[in-house]
């Protein structure tokens, strides 16, 4: 937090003149430490890529004041809450946006500490990218290790991992080659795919917008134009055709007096009118008529899309049921195993029983048997202690009130996640990640 | 127009496909939604998100207009005409009324503004509709305490919001569940910036009031921004009414709604000046300057 920044020597650049062309979407999560000099990078980003507004700007510089700081501090800017401001730290994920000509980023800005797992948790469950920064005088922390395997357990391809303060070693190449070499093991002990290793000063801007003079041995892209040019590989099944039901639209106006349309959002592969579908759990065939959405009807509609699809046939479809490609099936079953990370104080235990939500579904559960516990630091997995309590990751086995269409969470991570609620309080206290045989 | 500008946004139609998704779910997890409408770009967007998320049938959310009395004439106007062509019911609650029963105090002075007290007429509103969720046009980049809001953000009985204890957020599983008297605010269009909104404006030809596009209006500064006059407001003795061109980038309650000094007249125009300004959209609210941490003031209590 105490990283400050001459913005006179900022060089801005104008996100804009690509204003209207086609942009792709980018999210990506943030985790370090509270000192790694993260609010700091996302300041940078944010300004450098002229996302800060002046007003906005004038408002640090005066808050900087008021505190008695000389140069102006980037990390003022990504504080949301008083008690984050007032105790210099950042407490919940928040999100942040800023675009440049070729793509429009979401940042989830995560607390890295270990007691702020589950925001970390909250943050890359949306994302298609990890940035980990990484204190160059320190190398691969225990925290390293935990925002690594977070970032590969909730299955995101792409991780940037920025070796910050380069400043501080004196922009040695040496060092950051050591730093690396750490990384390294790291990235594959984790089977990570895409790796970048960026050395950078946040403070400075080194490597983070423009390529830095003071380390010229450095030839990767900086920072900034990796984030531009990283192929988005999303995790997305493309070929096992999935559609949750969401909602049921029957207008039953004179025009669309016989309308029944299945509203929903595409959870794999594509839908055209005339595939021959399966209707879960009624296992009913059908084809579909048509896709629609506001009085136009689609060939095709891809996965992601919000659309309303209507049938050939009159079935009884509700909420929670799933339309599926005939030949391709989820599986179906009551009984399922996956990792969880726990957000609650109360700790889980065995024979437990709670609510699940898997897609549009909801279901009661009991937790049939905690497995093992999962160290997230040493990446050990424990098979004794099975006390799990806020932020632990366990493998557990939950039998549910009636059947889930699931895949695994690495096909597909819409059909292969679920939260677990309270029942009592109707808090969210655990995400689960679906491992299905 | 349309045809010079030919927008193939992949992020924009992922924006809107997110809050379709969003719509749906409040249809579908809850009993009785109202949608927050008030007659501001944002609200328009949300109702026309609303529209595409049901097509054919009709909104199944009650929109529900806080009024503060200190309105834009047009802004009515065009909000009663969007409530007869959907045909859904609007319900409109004023501030007055709060004022006359004594639920609220009238602020005094130059910088009196009626906004603030609004967050009561809201909580009487939601609470004697019998409303558990109100649907708002929100967006994250606005302010720093919404760059913390949930899409499914809880209220406890007395309409508060507890930032630092919100629920987890994962996925797109929204976890809407709540004990009686509780409720739900529901900000479909989270995560788009000034900028998205204007775009996907243009890109699906959204109808909005002519404040929007430049306009004649009496006009003074103050404290570096400039306010739209109406006979109600005090001016200090300093501050001059002049007549000059504007539009407003925000629309809300007169008293702290800024406006631009411009003479865009089309959305391609507005884009680009939007693209190219310098201050932040609720820069330009009033009300937002009283502190730091005046929005997350105002959010805890139970603002929209």
């Amino acid at each position: 937090m105490n990283e400050q920044v001459n913005h006179k020597e900022v060089i801005k650049r104008d996100p804009l003149s690509g204003n209207g062309r086609n942009k792709t979407l980018l999210r990506f999560t943030t985790a370090g430490s509270v000192d790694d000099g993260k609010s700091t990078l996302i300041g940078r980003l944010l300004y450098d890529s002229k996302s800060i507004f002046e007003d906005q700007m004038e408002h640090i510089i005066e808050a900087g004041k008021r505190r008695g700081k000389q140069e102006v501090d980037l990390s003022l800017l990504t504080d949301g809450l008083k008690a984050e401001r007032e105790q210099g730290i950042t407490i919940d994920v928040a999100y942040r946006y800023f675009a440049t000509p070729k793509r429009k980023f979401i940042i989830a800005d995560t607390p890295g500490h270990i007691q702020y797992t589950r925001n970390m948790v909250t943050g890359a469950s949306t994302a298609d990218l990890a940035v980990i920064l990484v204190d160059a005088r320190n190398g691969v922390l225990e925290q390293t290790i935990r925002h690594s395997y977070i970032a590969r357990l909730l299955d995101i391809r792409h991780i940037i991992f920025c070796v910050n303060k380069m400043d501080l070693v004196d922009y040695s190449e040496d060092v950051f080659n050591k730093v690396k070499a750490g990384l390294d093991k790291l990235i594959a002990k984790l089977d990570i795919d895409n790796p970048s290793i960026i050395p950078i000063s946040a403070k400075n801007g080194d490597n983070v917008v423009d390529r830095s003079e003071n380390m010229s041995w450095y030839t990767g892209k900086p920072f900034l134009s990796q984030l531009e040019t990283v192929e988005i590989i999303k995790d997305k099944d493309l070929e096992n055709q999935r559609f949750p039901v969401q909602y049921i639209i029957r207008p039953q106006s004179d025009k669309y007096h016989d309308y029944r349309g299945y509203a929903g959002r595409i959870a794999g592969g594509n839908f055209k009118p005339g595939d021959e579908i399966v209707v879960l759990p009624s296992m009913l065939k059908s084809k579909i008529k048509s896709i629609d959405i506001l009085d136009k009807s689609f060939e095709e509609s891809k996965i992601g899309d919000s659309v309303t699809i209507t049938l050939d046939d009159d079935i009884d479809i509700s909420r929670g049921d799933m339309i599926v490609g005939a030949g391709n099936m989820p599986n179906i079953g009551q009984e399922v195993k996956m990792i969880i990370c726990w957000f609650n104080e109360r700790p889980l235990r065995e024979r437990s029983k709670y609510v699940i939500r898997h897609t549009t579904s909801e279901a009661r559960c009991i937790i049939q048997s905690i497995d093992s516990k999962l160290n997230v630091n040493t990446l050990e997995e424990d098979y004794e202690d099975k006390s799990i309590h806020m932020n632990d990751v366990a493998r557990i086995s939950v039998k549910t009130t009636r059947s889930l269409y699931y895949d695994d969470y690495k096909v597909n991570n819409t059909t292969g996640s679920v939260v677990i609620i309270d029942e009592a309080t109707n808090e969210t206290v655990a995400a689960g990640m679906i491992q299905a045989e | 127009m349309g045809d010079k500008i030919k927008i193939n946004s992949e992020h924009i139609k992922e924006l809107e496909n997110e809050a379709i998704y969003v719509m749906r779910e409040v249809a579908a997890q809850f009993e009785n939604p109202v949608l927050l409408f008030s007659g501001g770009k944002d609200s328009i967007v949300l109702v026309h998100l609303a529209r595409k998320a049901f097509w054919p049938a009709r909104i199944p959310f009650r929109l529900l207009h806080i009024d503060t009395g200190h309105n834009f004439e047009e802004t009515l106007k065009f909000r009663d005409e969007l409530a007869r062509e959907l045909d859904v019911e609007l319900l409109v609650h004023y501030v007055q009324d709060s004022i006359d029963k004594g639920r609220v105090v009238e602020e005094k002075g130059v910088n009196a503004s009626r906004n603030k007290l609004q967050t009561v007429t809201l909580l009487d509103a939601i609470e004697e509709i019998k409303a558990d969720v109100a649907i708002g046009g929100g967006r994250r980049d606005e302010e720093k305490a919404r760059a913390k809001e949930r899409f499914f953000s809880h209220r406890d009985e007395f309409g508060q919001w507890d930032p630092k204890n919100q629920r987890p957020e994962l996925w797109n599983i929204f976890n809407g569940r709540k004990l009686m008297g509780e409720h739900f605010r529901v900000f479909p269009i989270s995560n788009w910036t000034e900028l998205d909104v204007w775009q996907y404006i243009r890109y699906e030809n959204i109808k909005l009031p002519g404040l929007y596009y430049t306009h004649k209006r009496q006009v003074f500064k103050r404290d570096g921004l400039w306010l739209a006059w109406a006979p109600f407001m005090e001016l200090k003795p300093t501050e001059e009414v002049i007549t000059t061109d504007v539009r407003c980038r925000t629309i809300g309650d007169i008293t702290c709604t800024g406006v631009t000094l411009s003479k865009a007249d089309n959305l391609e125009d507005i884009i680009a000046e939007i693209a190219a300004t310098r201050s932040a959209e609720r820069g330009s609210r009033h009300d937002d300057k009283r502190s730091e941490a005046a929005m997350e003031e105002r959010k805890r209590e139970g603002y929209f």
